[in-house]
């Protein structure tokens, strides 16, 4: 039953898209215009393609957003069983996360949290 | 308190009663659409509306007072100009990714909404993982707004959907781990069960100083996740033209302006779910009298309540504190609010374990 009300909500997603989409094009004026095609940049032809390298600082956040989120999604199924496990629990869990802990510390002290 | 599932029992043994059961379902299925779709709109619409009068308000002007009484028509007149405005074709972008990118975005804020308890027994979604599953789709939404800032083909797209996609993936961090402290504190995944434990005192009273501090971290991270507020730079105007949604025009870019208030709605919502109580109404223990006058006020407000008073404190944010730099931005959460949420999980972990109490 959940499976079957979670393709509702996602058909319901994009009906509404798709609907307000083909409404919009259907009542939306249009004009041909060689210049409306162009890039808002700043008035001026614009300079070459935008699909280039980009600086690697916003690679680095995603690379440790990915290692602390992987992470978090192991700890999730722990902290639901916790209360049933007790001092076992806290304790199996703790070596996994003083790696954590450990990760964050070398990732701090490499100097990789600073936005350079 | 009334229970609303009478009414959609009432519903189904109807549907059940004249048609097959087949197609019993598939129009329940159809409602259920409707439904959704039309809080959907209704709440965008109440909150634009609500973001222009409180931002009016603070700045000591009316704001939006000429359609309708109080200008309340405004935000409905505002979605007729935009679905009539022209949908503009862009020559070098590329046209996939550029028309895919506000599905997904749709897509993330429709399932995450669908997940959220409304009231008793109002309740589309719920997975036995609800609030695992609600972190999980909404953060699809990151996935539409890189589509989108890099499919345009435009410097101030590029620069504003990276910015963005640093700042959301970032906070999501703060957002996982702060409710995870509640998990643990809760001892369960699904939604309404954490809502029908909070009955006896919500969690941010009963939760001791962790569940304090896991509520103020999922504050700013949650207002850090909306792209609104001192957190705004991946839209900064004065900088980046409108970030990653400069190239969309009409109604593909009401498709962000959509998504990007439900955001807020369902960060709000989250936050009043597994902290403020979410439909449960105030109670205190020993005090029979005031409970049960609190019960007479139905589950839908309680909620509405809530949701709107936290609604109303990150648009107090936003003319607060001045625009961060992206580095301050990038600075608070790794480390800040990181270590910060670290601490504490493990505080609400000893307070599980050992039963302390302070």
């Amino acid at each position: 039953m959940n499976l079957s009300l979670f393709l509702v909500v996602l058909l319901t997603a994009i009906a509404l898209v798709v609907a307000a989409m083909l409404i919009a094009r259907l009542i939306s004026p249009r004009s041909y215009n060689k210049q409306k095609g162009e890039a808002y940049e700043c008035g001026i032809p614009t300079r070459g393609s935008s699909w280039m390298q980009f600086r690697a600082g916003y690679y680095l956040f995603a690379i440790l957003f990915l290692m602390f989120d992987v992470e978090t999604v192991f700890l999730f199924p722990w902290a639901v069983s916790l209360r049933t496990m007790g001092v076992d629990g806290l304790l199996t869990v703790t070596f996994f996360f003083v790696v954590l802990v450990l990760g964050l510390a070398y990732a701090w002290k490499k100097g990789a949290l600073e936005w350079k | 308190m009334f229970d609303f599932s009478v009414v959609t029992k009432w519903v189904d043994d109807l549907l059940n009663g004249i048609l097959s059961p087949t197609w019993a379902t598939f129009i329940e299925f159809v409602l259920i659409g409707v439904c959704i779709l039309t809080a959907y709109a209704v709440i965008a619409l109440a909150l634009i509306y609500i973001e222009r009068k409180v931002c009016a308000f603070f700045q000591c002007r009316l704001g939006p007072n000429r359609v309708g009484p109080f200008g309340l028509l405004q935000s409905v007149a505002d979605m007729f100009k935009m679905l009539i405005k022209e949908i503009i074709d862009i020559k070098h972008n590329d046209k996939f990714l550029f028309n895919l990118a506000p599905y997904v975005v749709i897509a993330a804020s429709v399932l995450a909404f669908g997940c959220i308890p409304f009231g008793k027994g109002l309740h589309i979604l719920d997975f036995n993982i609800g609030i695992f599953f609600l972190i999980a789709v909404s953060s699809i939404g990151v996935v539409g707004i890189l589509l989108a800032g890099w499919s345009s083909n435009n410097k101030y797209s590029l620069i504003g959907a990276m910015r963005s996609g640093a700042q959301m993936i970032s906070y999501e961090l703060s957002i996982g781990l702060s409710i995870l402290t509640i998990v643990i504190f809760a001892g369960s995944m699904q939604l309404s069960t954490i809502v029908e434990s909070q009955a006896n005192g919500w969690f941010l009273f009963r939760g001791h100083i962790p569940a304090l501090i896991a509520f103020l971290v999922y504050l700013v991270a949650g207002t850090a996740e909306t792209n609104r507020g001192p957190f705004d730079l991946p839209e900064a105007d004065s900088e980046l033209t409108a970030g990653y949604h400069t190239e969309y025009s009409g109604m593909h870019f009401g498709f962000f302006y959509l998504a990007e208030y439900l955001n807020l709605f369902i960060v709000a919502a989250v936050a009043s779910t597994l902290f403020l109580g979410g439909w449960m109404p105030l109670h205190i223990p020993g005090w029979d009298g005031f409970n049960q006058i609190m019960d007479y006020i139905p589950s839908p407000l309680w909620f509405l309540g809530k949701t709107a008073v936290m609604i109303f404190i990150m648009m107090w944010f936003k003319w607060t504190f001045p625009r961060l730099r992206i580095d301050q931005l990038l600075r608070l959460e790794w480390k800040y609010l990181l270590p910060i949420n670290l601490i504490n999980l493990v505080l609400m972990v000893i307070i599980v374990v050992f039963k302390i109490h302070f």
